[in-house]
């Protein structure tokens, strides 16, 4: 989301508005969707926090659990955010800049809110982690591997993490498989795959070869192009086990 | 109307509480008020956050012999149940006591990661009204890190590590104390027809 509207880039660039927020969250929902997660990606680049009028409207219609990202970077955010009816926080790039935020959020709010988004970038084999990826002028590597990021923030208290594998983001040739695999066996938490979704088939191969808790997409549903009650319905034949 | 008291609990989850309850086009109060709560047809003891956070702030207000006390229909959610119990591992603390049992730590393994977030078959063990009109193995959503054993009052059960995982308690009923290890204001329909069980029934 930007600017209260619902956008989405390829490998973080280029956003294209997509819709109203209200609109897409109760289609999602209405489709089967298990859990919607809203980020703010102008929120951290332009150093303001989320706009949060959105989060009581979305709350009074969602009947399934939803995350707000983007710009939570103290616990009167997050108290704000959580007060308003969401049931997560998501934090990344405040999580880098100040890593014992994730302890704090974690001794008042309970791990079971905290969810941490990390954006991995693979260069010659190494995973990097990376801030600031709302926005292409500001993003960086970090000096943190992806391992080690993984690690703290566990440590630190993150009862959730969303691993963002930026070579797939939006190009949907499917997900990082072998990043998600390695990066999920070193985690007593939920992992939860983002980026590369392009077809139903992707979702099987991420479930059955990498053992994520969940898989996070956008392009695709969307578009349109992945209708969530047909992949529910495609991952359960094939034996995978989801809501119906 | 059948009036409806949310405690106060300081917790986070109470406005979609709130929202769950309008969408049932029923009006339900936030309120730390003894007498509100007392004289309220159903009252809800909600929580998220730590058990000894949350048995402060009841005590704090002044609630936890009031909440003892209550004699209508009362439905703990989550953190909300396991304050119900005589204790919680969660930092060794002493709980309501209204309820027999002991809030355990779940067992993290490489199948099965704490805390528990996600949707969760739920498995009914024994008939009960708030259950009316749902199928067994129902979906709910769960999001936590302490739980109930199963006990005698065990209505439901789920497994955080699927089907073959160690259960825990999902519903309980202990005379007129009813709770869910599950978010019903977060669970679908399924949740829904959880709360309008709650509400149903003589005020």
């Amino acid at each position: 989301m930007r600017d209260g509207v619902v956008v989405k880039g390829v490998q973080f660039r280029a956003h294209k508005v997509v819709g109203d927020i209200l609109e897409l969250a109760e289609r999602y929902c209405a489709e089967g969707a298990d859990e919607l997660v809203f980020y703010d990606i102008t929120a951290s680049p332009d150093q303001r926090s989320v706009d949060r009028a959105w989060v009581s409207k979305v709350a009074a219609m969602l009947d399934i659990p939803f995350c707000v990202a983007g710009g939570i970077k103290s616990l009167e955010d997050a108290e704000d955010v959580l007060n308003k009816g969401a049931d997560k926080i998501s934090i990344n790039t405040p999580a880098l800049a100040r890593p014992e935020l994730i302890n704090e959020l974690a001794r008042r709010f309970g791990s079971q809110c905290v969810v941490v988004g990390i954006d991995s970038h693979e260069e010659a084999g190494a995973y990097r982690v990376y801030q600031y990826t709302g926005d292409v002028k500001r993003t960086t590597a970090t000096t943190r591997t992806t391992a080690s990021w993984i690690d703290e923030v566990q440590d630190r208290g993150a009862g959730e993490i969303v691993l963002n594998c930026m070579n797939q983001d939006g190009v949907r040739n499917g997900y990082d498989v072998a990043q998600l695999r390695a990066m999920r066996q070193r985690c007593t938490v939920p992992l939860i795959a983002s980026g590369g979704a392009g077809d139903r088939q992707h979702f099987v191969d991420v479930f059955e070869l990498t053992g994520v808790d969940g898989a996070l997409a956008a392009s695709v549903f969307h578009s349109a192009e992945i209708i969530i009650s047909d992949l529910k319905r495609y991952l359960e034949d094939r034996q995978v086990s989801v809501r119906l | 109307m059948t009036s409806v008291a949310i405690i106060d609990s300081g917790g986070a989850n109470i406005a979609s509480l709130l929202f769950a309850f309008e969408r049932l086009q029923h009006k339900a109060v936030v309120t730390s008020d003894k007498v509100e709560i007392q004289t309220a047809d159903r009252v809800v003891l909600p929580g998220v956050g730590a058990a000894r956070d949350a048995m402060a702030r009841l005590q704090r207000a002044g609630l936890t012999d009031t909440i003892r006390g209550l004699t209508q229909p009362v439905l703990g959610i989550c953190l909300g149940m396991q304050l119900l119990c005589e204790r919680s591992e969660e930092e060794d603390t002493e709980c309501l006591g209204i309820v027999p049992g002991v809030a355990t730590k779940l067992q993290a393994t490489s199948e099965a990661p704490v805390p528990n977030m996600g949707w969760c078959r739920t498995r009914i063990r024994r008939d009960h009204a708030l259950l009316d009109g749902l199928d067994d193995e129902s979906y709910f959503y769960y999001l936590h890190s302490y739980a109930l054993p199963v006990s005698e009052n065990t209505v439901a059960t789920a497994s955080h590590s699927g089907q073959d995982g160690e259960e825990f308690s999902s519903i309980i009923a202990h005379k007129n104390f009813l709770a869910a290890q599950f978010h019903p204001e977060r669970s679908s329909i399924a949740g829904a027809t959880i709360l309008a069980n709650f509400l149903r029934g003589k005020p």
